[in-house]
């Protein structure tokens, strides 16, 4: 059997009939020169037979399930020779089109007519070489050149590990294929490519900082290992698991880093000071069209951003629709759906609390890189049926990996649900914690303004004189106001009068009591009844009858003076008072304050006392109407009787 | 089979077409058309509440082939009409009404978005996305 790559058409056939015990493997024109080049891209000139590795990434850039692939390796004969010669290869190739066009893997179908296998990678081999030069981050590109662009980063990036295999980008140009082989198989070959032909759009790295974490990509791998881990594209191996919700979870772009989060959360506060509150939808609207993308494509991101439809956007809401404005306007074509990072429980759990999620996400992601590197990407290869739970542990070990890599906060990737929900939850605790501290210290400062409002509180009772008498000083004064002016009258009035009468004697007494009871009663901030009692000035009104009004009586406190006329002359006293007021600010606001109500109570009173009077005027009216009618009957009535 | 649907303005004027297959569109213009007068007359005739009206036109077949033209009216009197086939029998009545009422949703999503203003067309991608799977699981 001939070695050589070269496209020695008939000696491949040849050796293929011979490889596979006679079978003669009719190929075309186009076949042949397909498989040569194939061939020789797998195998370097002077070698005889394809790298392992390279076929291995040909294979997979088929997209066909591992297990087909093996199958197709035995078929081929490579697994009992133990290596790829030409002869393997072709017919390999041959298989693999047979599979790829649907038929089952055996000998017989590679007999029919079959167009060619379609591998993924290859094309982008040609297009990495030219592209390499052409280095991103913030080139615009279309769908194509998204993976043109990232392919070639990533080759620079990781260096030569990747040089002879395509690296693992998957061109746009063939999604139809893959959705539907991983919808068949969930697990992802490794290749994260597969994720559906929808949210490619985003190739390159969004950032430098993104470029970090694909940089340490590599630093993982084997060919196998790379494939998964190689820039963002392991974190898709995950999503293959959800292709068929096509779900876009994270890529670099998508993810939000800490600037970012950081720079969305003070532009949220400048919108809406209460981070736990929500921007309604015009204020958005305004902010967002101040970033000039047109409108179709803000209708798109709000209805990316906006989850619940509400027409509001909480803060995470607001940072994934002003990343993706970010993103579009840096070139990245808007997603179908939403990425995942971008969702709001994700963005929550990461984004209200950075500081204290890092030791989360520490905590969760340390373990992992432990344990991945004992799951070696090699087994990937050969191992069966076995692999598929494994892989997508791999996988998502893969990302985790890569997740590290990153800014610890932005490590919560897409990372395996069950990982998402400890994160989640705890961090949702941290969340809560966060929106309640805003809580109490509210709470604690309105507790405070409440406490220095107590001027007109009624509510609070203020603790009661020592004196017991002080019932009686209040009547007193009630005595002393109705005997001082009439308009001070108010409707606490009617309620002590009754007791005033017998009382005068006693409140004489008391009087002098209350001189002593002053300066304790400054002390307190409310109510000495008994220092008021002395000073009633026209002013304060408060007929501290009620214990309420004790509150009052501070201000008569600031008002009083040590010289506690008994008598009614206390407006005298009040110019001497003034000296107090300025010890006393609290008081002479209370004052005021009791003043304003002291009038509109006056108004009022005036109000209904008219209305009484003219209700009591037509009362005597319909009472003569009635006496009227009733001697009118009695006029009528005589006459009956008899 | 084929399916059209509209989404029709108080004014008459269409908010959104949308019709599977794409070919004979003009076909499903024609019976949106004439359909929209019946639906006018349904509201004007019930006078109170015009939420979850939905009316089967059985009386609108095509003389050569048959549809059904279902009619639902929003409370802000947007009308959404949809064409089926008769041959496909096997669409019920509550079918349609969920699928009305899945639309009106789309529909008041549509409606919280704030670049959208009222009367335009609608492109949302979402709503497209909705509309699609709807026709593919009747067809």
């Amino acid at each position: 059997m001939e070695q050589g790559p070269a496209g020695g058409s008939g000696s491949a056939a040849a050796a293929a009939a011979a490889g596979t015990g006679g079978l003669l493997l009719p190929l075309s024109e186009t076949e042949q020169q397909r498989y040569s080049e194939l061939f020789s891209r797998c195998c370097p000139p002077p070698e005889a037979a394809a790298g392992g590795s390279s076929v291995g990434e040909l294979f997979r850039a088929s997209q066909l399930p591992p297990d087909t692939l093996h199958q197709i390796t035995e078929v081929c004969g490579a697994k009992r020779v133990g290596y790829f010669g030409p002869a393997q290869f072709y017919i390999a190739l041959k298989l693999i089109a047979a599979a790829q066009s649907g038929f089952p893997v055996r000998i017989e179908s590679i007999k029919n007519e079959l167009p060619l296998p379609r591998f993924m990678a290859l094309k982008n081999d040609t297009e990495v070489r030219y592209g390499t030069p052409a280095e991103f981050h913030g080139v615009k590109f279309q769908v194509p050149h998204a993976t043109l662009e990232k392919n070639s980063y990533k080759r620079t990036d990781e260096g030569d590990k990747q040089e002879p295999k395509s690296p693992p980008m998957s061109p746009i140009c063939s999604p139809p294929a893959s959705p539907s082989t991983y919808q068949r198989i969930p697990l992802s070959y490794g290749y994260g490519k597969a994720r559906s032909g929808l949210e490619q759009q985003h190739g390159a790295p969004y950032e430098v900082k993104h470029s970090t974490h694909q940089q340490d990509g590599p630093s993982s791998g084997n060919y196998g290992a790379k494939s998964t881990l190689t820039c963002s594209t392991p974190n898709r191996c995950l999503s293959v698991e959800q292709q068929e919700s096509s779900s876009q979870y994270s890529d670099d772009p998508w993810r939000i880093t800490e600037e970012q989060r950081d720079y969305y959360m003070n532009q949220f506060r400048s919108l809406q000071p209460d981070l736990n509150a929500f921007i309604s939808g015009s204020v958005a609207k305004n902010f967002f069209t101040k970033s000039k993308l047109p409108i179709p494509e803000l209708s798109h991101i709000w209805e990316l951003s906006d989850v619940d439809c509400d027409g509001a956007l909480t803060l995470a809401e607001f940072c994934a629709a002003f990343h993706l404005v970010v993103a579009r306007k840096n070139g990245y074509q808007l997603p179908e759906t939403l990425p995942e990072t971008l969702l709001p429980e994700y963005l929550q759990a990461a984004c209200l609390k950075p500081v204290c999620d890092c030791a989360l996400f520490d905590s969760h992601s340390e373990p992992l890189p432990s344990s991945q590197p004992t799951r070696d990407f090699s087994r990937a290869e050969k191992s069966s049926a076995e692999e598929a739970p494994d892989n997508s542990a791999l996988l998502q070990d893969g990302k985790k990996d890569d997740k590290q890599a990153l800014k610890v906060s932005t490590t919560l990737k897409t990372i395996p649900k069950e990982f998402q929900h400890l994160t989640v939850k705890a961090a949702a605790q941290e969340p809560n914690a966060f929106r309640a501290r805003p809580r109490s210290r509210s709470y604690s400062s309105t507790s405070i303004e409440d406490a220095m409002k107590k001027g007109e509180e009624p509510p609070t009772p203020p603790p009661r004189p020592q004196k017991s008498h002080s019932r009686a000083s209040s009547l007193d004064l009630n005595k002393i106001f109705q005997q001082n002016t009439q308009a001070v009258r108010s409707g606490w009035l009617p309620p002590p009068p009754p007791a005033l009468p017998p009382r005068p004697s006693a409140s004489q007494t008391e009087q002098p009591s209350e001189v002593e009871l002053h300066p304790q009663m400054n002390r307190p901030p409310s109510q000495a009844e008994e220092n008021s009692s002395a000073k009633k000035e026209v002013v304060l009104a408060q007929p501290p009858s009620k214990p309420a009004r004790r509150k009052l009586r501070t201000e008569a406190q600031g008002l009083e003076t040590p010289e506690l006329s008994p008598t009614i002359n206390v407006t005298s006293s009040l110019p001497a008072a003034k000296p107090h007021f300025p010890v006393q600010k609290q008081s002479s606001k209370q004052k005021r304050a009791i003043q304003t109500a002291i009038r509109k109570n006056k108004e009022a009173n005036a109000v209904l006392a008219r209305l009484n009077s003219e209700l009591q005027q037509q009362l005597k009216e319909v009472h003569k109407e009635r006496i009227a009618l009733e001697t009118q009957l009695e006029q009528l009535r005589p006459v009956t009787v008899l | 089979s084929s399916q059209a649907l509209w989404l029709v303005l108080p004014q008459n004027y269409p908010l959104y077409i949308r019709s599977v297959p794409t070919e004979n569109e003009l076909k499903f213009h024609y019976t949106v058309h004439t359909s929209l007068d019946v639906v006018d007359e349904k509201i004007s005739a019930m006078g109170k509440a015009l939420v979850d009206q939905r009316e089967l036109y059985l009386g609108l077949l095509y003389p050569t082939e048959d549809y059904k033209v279902y009619g639902y009216v929003t409370n802000s009197k947007v009308k959404f009409v949809m064409v089926v086939d008769s041959s496909n029998t096997a669409l019920r009545d509550n079918e349609i009404r969920s699928m009305f009422r899945k639309l009106h949703n789309s529909y008041t999503d549509i409606m919280c978005n704030p670049f959208y203003n009222p009367g335009d067309r609608i492109h949302s991608r979402a709503f497209d996305t909705m509309v699609n799977s709807m026709m593919m699981q009747v067809c």
